[in-house]
């Protein structure tokens, strides 16, 4: 009943997907491989891109695409912010304040969203969502395309900038010995901030990717955010590679477990491969440190 | 105990008996509601303060306790005490359950609390689809104003009741904090591993505060559906009670017996303060409490409880 041809599109959709999820799921494993934090805000803070690019786009009628840069670059001055002025400074580094203040923010953030945008379901006007491409005997949408190609730069980009930049190679040290690297004189704080603001930019240009083929809604980022950590624990706490196999992995199994199962299942299916993940492979599929 | 602290406790005593007795209906009301969210929150408190085990998901305990009683009560016709009952075991045995796989798994910190959440959300929607449970529509139990039922035809009568479980809760509390199993749970909030070298079995004893927390939580579920007497799968499995128990607990004063107490009452009356104000805008009670959450954890990491000794201490610098 299901002809290969199916089978290849599902597959294909979900590699297209999955490297969205990727980005989003980046954003969180740096986050939590230098800052050793589990950002709980990071569904919240995707949402508000995603408020971003849609006001971007239907207010001031901006191309998404366009509006991606300059929306990076504001969301990697808000989260250099938050982590500086705000998560730092609250949780004084201590493991459990950390989870509690970033889940503050996370409430306060989507109920702020829902109090000005209410709990409407908000797509891009226009039918950039049916531009199709054919490509053999499978027809694929453009802006998934798109999504794909940009998120597979963008996890590049993150990784030259970590191997090749002062601040990548100051980032790294931080991640491997935080009291090293302030002995070399790194402004640790400095670090912790530029990181959590490079997580919220990749969140930002997830948004951008999103929004032409999905919708936004207050509590889109609860979806997402669980997706990101079952990512982030299938490949390995802190891994910026495994994010990337992650992410395409879970977007095929999504897409095909859609297929196979049907769409009301595939809900609950992220939160049982969460689950499963979790207590039969905490280190990861790729045998990372825990 | 300072003295000032018995006096206050007991005039809040004193003003929550005397809204249950003569305050009227929208009174009652709310008191019932923070009531069942204190209830709820002392049962984060066991786990999260004593134990240490930060849970974001104790909506999976709410929602076994609240659907157990109304599914036996409504569709096999058992008493409402008995299903009660059968609700907090359920809860208990769900605590021990989700306890066992992830303590198991060694999950601990952050892994334990996204593991908790995922489990809350897997129940929420499996009762969202499930027959038994209603579904989408949800169960509604039978109106039946006797005593026999638990349910009551004075809304003051069911308030007591509920005061009188958050009053038993705060004693078990304190009196198990006095006992060889607080100390237990104390050393494996401190340093596991410490605990450990003690002698002390770690698993066994999370999976006692896991058992007892459930339960606790559980409990405010049952009462909440012989309340309102419906119930569907966003409010008996829905974040709200997830995010309500813990943040009471933080801003009451984390692992102090009558925390939770203080925070879901101060928490209610601001979410009602704030409806008042600013009119029914949805989600900005919810708005308030997350910021109150990021400065309660900044500014006043002991809580309303926390404050208070302080202060007492500064009028007494003796102590």
């Amino acid at each position: 009943m299901y002809t290969p041809a199916i089978v290849a599109e599902a597959m294909v959709n979900g590699l297209l997907t999955g490297a969205v999820y990727a980005l989003v799921a980046l954003g969180l494993t740096l986050v939590y491989g230098v800052l050793h934090i589990i950002n709980f805000a990071h569904g919240a803070l995707l949402t508000c891109a995603m408020f971003a690019v849609w006001a971007a786009s239907e207010l001031l009628g901006i191309n998404v695409y366009l509006a991606i840069p300059p929306l990076a670059l504001i969301f990697l001055a808000l989260g250099y912010a938050l982590q500086r002025f705000v998560i730092g400074p609250a949780s004084r580094g201590d493991d459990a304040n950390t989870l509690l203040v970033t889940l503050g923010l996370s409430i306060a953030i989507e109920n702020a969203l829902l109090a000005a945008f209410k709990s409407d379901t908000r797509t891009l006007s226009g039918d950039a969502a049916f531009d199709v491409v054919e490509l053999g005997p499978m027809l694929l949408s453009r802006p998934r395309l798109i999504g794909f190609a940009v998120a597979l730069v963008v996890a590049l980009l993150l990784w030259a900038l970590l191997r090749r930049t002062d601040s990548g190679k100051a980032i790294r040290a931080v991640a491997r010995e935080k009291m090293g690297a302030s002995l070399m004189g790194i402004d640790v704080r400095h670090i912790y901030a530029l990181t959590f603001g490079i997580g919220c930019a990749c969140l930002a240009v997830a948004a951008g990717l999103l929004l032409p083929t999905f919708y936004v809604t207050p509590r889109v980022g609860q979806a997402f955010v669980l997706v990101a950590f079952t990512i982030v624990v299938l490949g390995g706490m802190g891994s910026v590679a495994g994010a990337l196999l992650g992410g395409l992995l879970i977007g095929v199994v999504e897409s095909l477990g859609g297929l196979l199962l049907g769409e009301s299942l595939g809900q609950a299916g992220i939160f049982v491969i969460f689950i499963l993940v979790l207590l039969l492979r905490p280190t990861g599929l790729f045998g990372a440190r825990a | 105990m300072k003295i000032s602290s018995v006096i206050a406790m007991a005039a809040v005593l004193l003003a929550l008996v005397g809204v249950a007795l003569f305050g009227p209906n929208t009174a009652i009301n709310f008191l019932v509601t923070a009531l069942i969210v204190a209830l709820a929150a002392q049962g984060w408190n066991l786990l999260g303060g004593y134990c240490g085990q930060f849970s974001f998901g104790h909506a999976a305990f709410f929602g076994t306790g609240a659907y157990v009683t109304a599914i036996l009560q409504s569709r096999y016709g058992v008493n409402a005490w008995i299903g009660c009952g059968c609700g907090i075991l359920a809860g208990a045995a769900i605590g021990t359950l989700i306890g066992w796989l992830s303590f198991r798994a060694g999950l601990r910190g952050s892994y334990f609390a996204l593991i908790t959440l995922a489990f809350a959300e897997v129940l929420r929607i499996a009762a969202n689809a499930a027959p038994i449970t209603g579904g989408g529509t949800g169960l509604l139990l039978k109106l039946d104003m006797r005593a026999a039922n638990f349910q009551f035809a004075s809304r003051g009568t069911f308030c007591l009741i509920v005061l009188a479980c958050v009053l038993a809760v705060l004693a078990l509390t304190t009196w198990i904090a006095r006992t060889k199993r607080g100390a237990e749970f104390a050393a494996v909030r401190e340093n596991e591993d410490a605990a450990r070298a003690l002698g002390i079995d770690v698993l066994v004893t999370k999976l006692r505060a896991m058992a007892l927390s459930g339960a606790i939580t559980a409990a405010a579920g049952c009462l909440y559906t012989q309340y309102f007497l419906y119930l569907d799968s966003n409010i008996a499995y829905g974040s709200w009670i997830s995010v309500e128990s813990l943040l009471a607990v933080i801003v009451g004063g984390i692992a102090t017996p009558a925390g939770p107490i203080i925070g879901a009452l101060a928490l209610h009356a601001l979410g009602e303060a704030t409806r008042l104000l600013a009119g029914r805008i949805t989600g900005i009670d919810l708005v308030l409490f997350g910021l109150i959450l990021v400065a309660a954890t900044a500014f006043a990491p002991k809580g309303l409880a926390g404050l208070w000794n302080a202060a007492q201490s500064r009028r007494s610098p003796r102590a």
